[in-house]
């Protein structure tokens, strides 16, 4: 690691950590926890869209299968603990389904697949009265006391969320590193050379898949546990979409980007908000221009600028000493 | 009354079906031509709905109020073709997101401008009797929805197989650089099937206004139904289309009728077995 980079990381987790010390405000803090949360679920689909090149908008799916499975055992009386274990267990098994139907088409057939997936899960869910409650939605009786340390006020809630966060976030660093991390933008980038060289591309994305359905499951126990309430509308197609251009907006190829378009989109959604009810316009306006005027995302796209920025300043460095050279 | 019970469902599953179809059939040709799934369909059909309600309460008949509808809605994907995807060109996943916000926008207008009531759309006057016949009532209005597609099918099929264009657009779906060599005029071709397309949706918007009504929501409940219908009939592929329609308008109708809790999971069973067999679809072109 750059020393550049260290500096960045210590100031990034010093100001997280600082997050509920300088606003004390809970409405804030509690938007803070929201921005992490969508983050987490923002990085799950970049393992799928920036490493591997597969568009899914039926990541909400996952808020479903995990979500409904954890308020539903924790109210046939489970423990918590218990609950999201199997919740995120049996969402990560769902994903595996989901993964090999999509993987079944290639190119833009996996949108199409994915998002009639994600649609038929929300139509369950708004259909199956019985047990998911419908159109009225199920509430968590309370939230947990993970180890029976208390997350009951908005603070230590950050908190608990800060720590999954960072635990996910160094998971998926140390993933884009590693050699199979590798083997995926291998297959993004180019399919037949990597299954001439024996790579096995099928079995790559579908681990890939499983891993973004996991970490997908993970964030949306936390959303629950946030929330302590989930109805259907929480798995719309607007959600998925909306995950998905937070990191389109961000910038897919990179760890930070999604992280970015997380915090972009969520503070503007709340802002917006309150001030206009049009947000599903305009949430359609960023994708349009977004992908017509920024296709690699904001912090590329500032990378990028970065470095012409410095490139110059590089150039006319030297530039001059060559320009002062023959004179001397 | 049993027998009047699945005469009617059957009834409601082929007009169904008949909208699916011409929900579905431009959307396979677009994807088949352009490879890219059009996800503004769904708001397409549901503009045409809305379309067809303002003309009606302006005192237009019923059917130039569908046709009109149609021209809009076809003008529109136009508009979204020639501006927008045409920009875009070569960056196919850009066009799909695309299509999903341009979705997204329409679908918040018409919230806008029509509110969030559902709004129903009178059948015209001489179809709302029901047609009796050997005993048993027959809602006439869907027999003619019916009728009309049924009309269309044959129309686009004489489009695709008898005329210029129909080969045309055939030979871009199976081999679109080949079709360009020969000197196809492919990127016409893409605005006149956005056009086809669109028109059609929006037509069907307006004929299922009667029978689905109006409401914000509408586009995402079609959308999905079209989509699956192009995994089982295959993309590109009219005679796909036209299978994929009546499967998923028996299936969503009777699903709902039947056991309206599990109506989307039997919509999921017969994606989950072609997807598993037949993954370009049961009459694919084009792989999906």
């Amino acid at each position: 690691m750059k020393r550049g980079s260290i500096i960045a990381l210590i100031v990034a987790a010093v100001v997280l950590l600082a997050v509920p010390r300088i606003i004390v405000n809970e409405f804030y803090v509690n938007m803070a926890s929201q921005v992490l949360i969508y983050a987490l679920f923002a990085l799950s689909i970049n393992l799928m869209l920036g490493y591997g090149g597969m568009v899914s908008l039926g990541h909400a799916a996952y808020l479903g299968v995990a979500g409904y499975t954890c308020i539903l055992l924790t109210i046939t009386g489970y423990d918590q603990l218990t609950a999201a274990l199997l919740a995120i267990l049996f969402s990560t098994l769902f994903a595996a389904f989901f993964g090999v139907l999509s993987l079944r088409a290639p190119g833009l057939g996996f949108i199409m697949i994915t998002l009639a997936i994600g649609q038929i899960v929300w139509g369950i869910a708004y259909r199956a009265n019985d047990l998911t409650g419908g159109d009225n939605g199920i509430r968590l009786p309370a939230r947990p006391m993970p180890f029976g340390i208390d997350i009951r006020d908005a603070a230590s809630f950050y908190y608990f969320t800060l720590v999954v966060f960072v635990i996910a976030l160094f998971f998926l660093w140390r993933f884009s590193r590693s050699p199979f991390g590798a083997s995926l933008m291998g297959t993004r980038d180019q399919p037949r050379r990597m299954r001439m060289l024996g790579h096995n591309v099928w079995l790559i994305r579908l681990l890939t898949f499983v891993m973004a359905g996991f970490w997908g499951s993970v964030a949306s126990i936390l959303f629950v546990y946030y929330n302590l309430f989930l109805s259907p509308h929480a798995l719309g197609l607007q959600q998925s979409a909306e995950i998905l251009l937070m990191a389109i907006l961000g910038g897919a190829s990179s760890l930070t980007g999604p992280i970015v378009g997380a915090v972009i989109i969520t503070l503007v959604k709340n802002v917006a908000s309150t001030y206009v009810e049009r947000w599903n316009t305009l949430l359609g306006m960023i994708f349009v221009i977004v992908i017509m005027f920024m296709p690699l995302g904001i912090v590329p796209g500032c990378k990028h600028l970065w470095r012409r920025l410095q490139d110059r300043r590089k150039k006319s460095t030297p530039a001059k000493i060559t320009a002062s050279e023959p004179a001397a | 009354m049993q027998w009047q019970f699945w005469i009617i469902q059957t009834l409601n599953s082929v007009a169904f079906g008949g909208l699916l179809f011409l929900l579905s059939s431009g959307f396979s040709l677009i994807f088949g031509l352009m490879r890219i799934p059009n996800l503004a369909h769904g708001a397409f059909f549901m503009l045409g709905t809305y379309f067809g309600y303002t003309l009606l309460q302006k005192g237009l008949h019923f059917w130039p109020a569908a046709l009109l509808g149609g021209i809009g809605v076809g003008l529109l994907g136009i508009a979204l073709e020639r501006f927008i995807l045409r920009k875009l060109s070569g960056n196919e996943q850009g066009q799909v997101l695309v299509t999903l916000g341009v979705s997204f926008i329409i679908a918040d207008i018409c919230l806008l401008v029509w509110t969030g009531d559902p709004m129903p759309l009178a059948a015209p006057q001489s179809l709302r009797r029901p047609l009796l016949f050997a005993g048993f009532a027959f809602p006439t209005y869907r027999l003619v929805v019916l009728g009309i597609a049924l009309v269309a099918a044959v129309g686009l099929y004489l489009l695709m197989e008898r005329t210029r264009l129909g080969a045309m657009i055939r030979a871009g779906v199976d081999d679109m650089e080949m079709a360009r060599g020969v000197g196809i005029p492919v990127s016409r071709l893409f605005t006149t099937v956005f056009l086809l397309g669109a028109t059609l949706a929006g037509i069907g918007g307006v004929l299922g206004g009667p029978i689905l009504t109006a409401y914000p929501g509408l586009d995402a409940d079609m959308l999905p139904l079209a989509l699956i219908v192009v995994i089982l009939g295959g993309a590109g592929s009219l005679l796909g289309a036209f299978v994929g329609s009546f499967v998923v308008g028996f299936l969503y109708n009777f699903g709902i009728a039947l056991a309206p809790d599990l109506a989307y999971f039997v919509l999921f069973f017969p994606m989950v077995l072609v997807l598993v067999f037949l993954p370009q679809g049961l009459f694919g072109r084009v792989q999906i």
